[in-house]
């Protein structure tokens, strides 16, 4: 049995130390009553992200995911208001009614963890701030926030924000939930920006790119007026004991040929103007010439759900570490990790890349992470592995930030409940 | 305004020279002579001398200045180009006005990241013209972007008109360099999207100069549109505007943007600029699209028909680029336009659901005929931004109080709707007093520990943004005039 499975068995868990509250008052009085007695607490919603970050001892569990359901959804206002633990997948299948969409792409984890879809809940997108393909045209999880209500760790309901874009009312507080892995608060109401699905989507697959090629490509078409909302870089299966990536099964497509990397580039919108686009791209990237697919809007959408949902390393045992940074210093540093055994694919162009690292140590990881601090990014661990389950540092800060972290923390959660230690020691 | 401490008044001198010690005589100035043209911002109802103006060089003069002050719990106000409108840059009496006029330099272009670094003096145009020669701009766009800085825009988080589409400042940014009240110089972001921990970077981004400095930016850049139409739609009610634009929207149409006028604004700006607007409508629709050729033209048709299924009165499409910015001339003149109908006016910033336009439109109506003051209305439609414009004279006595009174209705029903009481001109000291209709005794505290979490003393910029103390809820209104307080020195409750 893995440690995790472990801890996940039924005799690994105290029943009694998880505490289900119905609604907001209820969060509410659960978080003044830990505060008084000085308790710490697990915010765990659904559960589908709980590896993400450090593990966390804590005498109690706050399972919120009975805040479930939908309050209000205005397609022509754009926005759409849920009960913080409404699954994703709810979330999106309601959209699709109206022919919209959560535009910054939630990642469904669930392959990576669980070898099979596990979408999770709103709150655990907020929380994660991790956003799909879409990222560099629309922004991130961040950037779709419009507003929350939430318990801190006194236990006071708080609210930021509202229902409408356009805001500078007080403090940008969604933009500091996002991303603080429940440290700050206990999600109660988010209300999402959303934004019309377009008509169609069409991807241009480049065949048997090199590296520097692929990566120049794609910026150029980031940088011209065709307006793309994906481009990634799926290179040659790398040699990597004990994973069993491979780019050719998870990317089964009637319209996709096979053999070397894959350079890909998405376009939507009405079905004459992608045509118009995809032709602009040929000419301005000269690549008439080239060994291309075209996948059309059905095989389109299911290539870029795999790219988003790292399918790629489905239920891989090996550690997967996710870096961002400026997409000009991705060449060189892919290049410098190479002592390193590990498979990866890039995406935003280049300024993130993905990548399962095989026998990882905590030595290795720190010296990947100087390297990714010296070109101007940040590293995550975003899955353990039984062969390294710990790393010190799972997220990237440095002295000056942290010390300011640990301040902010204090602000919402002065005694420190609220998943403690879950992305930094000491916030 | 916070007590003003007449202990360091009276040590002025000793405070000039100590700050002559960390930055250079002549970028120091205290005389009242010379302090006058920096009593005030763009909300110049509002007016008040500071004890001196610095104009620090760079970022370590900045520390310096703000280490000193925060050891000799002196408040600093912190200023930009001074445009904004809800008089976040007012000084007060006792604070040191921190000038950023001298950080006016574009430090670095990256095409290859899409980003622009400069110092956050550089207007906001001034991004866009460094980079339009490779065909790339800087999205956000408000109107004083002619003048206004782009460390203001991240302090206030500045939108524009194209921000339905594009997104406002904090959407638009990559990093920022900013110094604490401490003296603390910290780096948030860089050239990556997002980072990691905290979301700093979105947190300061609006704070209206209450949490830190802003010395240098990092700001994203994108690629022009290859073909920009605009269309000018002219509607015989006010609710069929209104309808049209949530029907664009509901239609699965995002415009690059969407303004809507009221008759007295389509009259004020046409007779200013000749746009040829249709001065028969009651409302006006400048809807601009952008994307390919084919795009554009396929949008066009859409939004025509949709338009004429709202009962529009007009349609014309702008025939060329010239055109096109005819269109914009008179809506970018909205304000000095207003100047020909009344002595002065005064401008609200409230965003509200865009569904609620009608019957907004209607109780501004209603509340310009019980404060009889006439009003016209801008409104940055696609994003729900409504900037009424109330016509007063200033000679007339109380005519500035009864036309706050008359502007703080309206965003108190702006909040009813479902709205919010500032979209992008900020609380500032104008709406302060106003937060308590949006937000309880929770959500303002939460806030003002985040302020004492980075600024423990609350030196930096005090006064704005929120009420002081608990005082909001008794709504005692404060005007300043010529300067004075009535009874400055009584702490409000």
């Amino acid at each position: 049995m893995s440690i995790e499975e472990k801890q996940n068995s039924p005799t690994y868990q105290d029943s009694d130390s998880t505490e289900y509250p119905q609604n907001e008052k209820k969060v509410s009085e659960f978080v003044r009553q830990f505060y008084k007695s000085n308790i710490p607490i697990e915010l765990v919603g659904s559960g589908s992200k709980r590896k993400i970050g450090k593990p966390l001892q804590c005498a109690k569990i706050l399972n919120l995911s009975k805040l479930n359901g939908i309050i209000e959804y205005l397609p022509e206002e754009l926005y759409i208001k849920v009960k913080a633990c409404t699954p994703i997948d709810q979330i999106e299948e309601e959209l699709k009614k109206n022919k919209q969409q959560l535009a910054f792409e939630p990642i469904d984890f669930g392959y990576l963890f669980l070898g099979k879809s596990d979408y999770g809940t709103a709150a655990g997108q907020v929380a994660c701030n991790i956003s799909g393909p879409r990222r560099f045209k629309v922004g991130s999880v961040r950037d779709h926030v419009l507003g929350f209500r939430g318990v801190n760790g006194k236990g006071e309901i708080i609210k930021s924000g509202g229902i409408v874009v356009k805001n500078v009312t007080g403090y940008d507080l969604s933009k500091l939930v996002c991303g603080s892995y429940g440290t700050l608060v206990a999600l109660t109401e988010i209300t999402f920006k959303v934004l019309p699905t377009p008509a169609a989507s069409t991807t241009l697959v480049m065949h048997n790119l090199k590296l520097e090629m692929a990566i120049d490509l794609l910026g150029q078409a980031i940088n011209s007026s065709n307006d793309i909302s994906g481009a990634t870089f799926l290179p040659t299966e790398p040699e990597c004991a004990g994973s069993e990536m491979n780019i050719e099964s998870t990317f089964k497509l009637n319209d996709l040929k096979y053999g070397g990397s894959f350079t890909a580039i998405r376009i939507e919108g009405t079905r004459n103007s992608i045509e118009e686009r995809i032709q602009n791209l040929k000419n301005e990237l000269k690549i008439i010439d080239y060994d291309v697919s075209i996948l059309a809007t059905y095989q389109s959408e299911i290539f870029w759900n795999k790219v988003k949902n790292l399918e790629v390393f489905s239920a891989t045992k090996n550690n997967l570490i996710r870096i961002v940074i400026p997409s000009s210093q991705c060449v060189q540093l892919v290049y410098q990790l190479s002592s390193t055994k590990f498979k990866y694919y890039l995406d935003w162009g280049g300024a993130l890349i993905w990548m399962e690292a095989c026998e990882l140590t905590e030595e290795i990881f720190d010296s990947i992470r100087k390297k990714v601090i010296k070109h101007g990014g940040y590293i995550s661990m975003i899955k353990p592995s039984d062969h390294l389950p710990y790393v010190e540092e799972v997220f990237t800060i440095n002295m000056n930030r942290f010390n300011i972290s640990q301040n902010i923390k204090k602000s919402f959660d002065p005694k420190r409940i609220l998943n403690p230690g879950k992305m930094y020691t000491g916030i | 305004m916070p007590r003003i401490d007449r202990k360091l008044l009276s040590k002025k001198n000793d405070v000039i020279e100590s700050l002559k010690k960390i930055i250079k005589a002549e970028n120091i100035i205290d005389h009242e002579d010379q302090t006058r043209p920096f009593e005030t911002d763009a909300l110049s109802a509002y007016k008040q001398q500071p004890l001196a103006v610095v104009f620090p060089e760079n970022t370590k003069e900045v520390s310096k200045i703000l280490e000193y002050c925060n050891q000799e719990k002196i408040k600093v106000v912190p200023r930009g180009a001074g445009t904004g409108l809800s008089g976040g840059a007012l000084p007060l009496a006792d604070s040191i006005l921190l000038c950023l006029g001298k950080f006016n330099k574009i430090l670095e272009i990256d095409y290859k990241n899409r980003c622009v670094v400069a110092q956050p003096g550089v207007t906001n145009l001034s991004i866009t013209q460094a980079v339009q020669d490779r065909g790339f701009y800087y999205a956000p766009d408000p109107s004083s972007q002619i003048a206004c800085s782009i460390g203001g825009n991240v302090a206030e988080n500045s939108g524009g008109v194209h921000s339905l589409k594009y997104g406002t400042t904090t959407n638009n940014l990559f990093g920022a360099e900013v110094v604490f009240m401490d003296g603390s110089i910290s780096r948030l972001g860089g050239k990556t999207y997002d980072s990691e921990g905290y979301d700093l970077l979105g947190l300061i981004t609006g704070s209206e100069g209450l949490l830190c400095v802003i010395t240098e930016v990092t700001v994203k850049i994108l690629k022009k549109p290859q073909t920009v139409k605009a269309a000018l739609i002219g509607f015989s009610t006010i609710e069929d505007g209104g309808n049209c634009v949530s029907d664009i929207i509901a239609n699965g149409i995002i415009p690059a943007g969407m303004e809507m006028m009221d008759k007295a604004l389509i009259h004020a700006t046409d007779n200013f600029v000749k746009a040829g607007y249709p001065r028969d409508a009651e409302s006006m629709l400048i809807v601009e699209l952008d994307g390919t050729e084919t795009e554009v033209e396929e949008l066009i048709e859409k939004i025509s028909k949709i338009a004429k299924k709202n009962k529009s009165s007009s349609i014309k499409i702008s025939k060329n680029e010239k055109q096109r910015l005819k269109f914009w001339a008179g809506r970018k003149a909205a304000f000095p336009a207003c100047g020909d109908m009344a002595p002065d006016y005064y401008c609200m910033d409230g965003t509200i659901p865009r569904g609620k336009l009608a019957e907004v439109l209607k109780e501004i109506g209603r509340l310009s005929k019980k404060y009889n003051l006439p009003v016209a209305n801008a409104f940055h439609a696609g994003d729900g931004n409504l900037h009424p414009l109330i016509m007063y004279d200033a000679n007339e006595k109380n005519s500035l109080e009864k036309t706050e009174k008359f502007g703080a209705d309206i965003l108190k029903y702006c909040v009813k709707v479902g709205g919010v009481l500032t979209g992008e001109h900020g609380v500032g000291v104008e709406k302060r007093e106003l937060m308590c209709e949006m937000f309880n005794n929770n959500d303002i505290q939460q806030q003002i520990k985040i302020k004492k979490a980075l600024d423990s003393s609350s030196l930096l910029n005090p006064g704005k943004v929120y009420p002081i103390l608990r005082k909001c809820a008794e709504e005692g209104r404060v005007h300043v005039h010529r300067g004075k307080t009535k009874f400055p020195d009584i702490p409000r409750f």
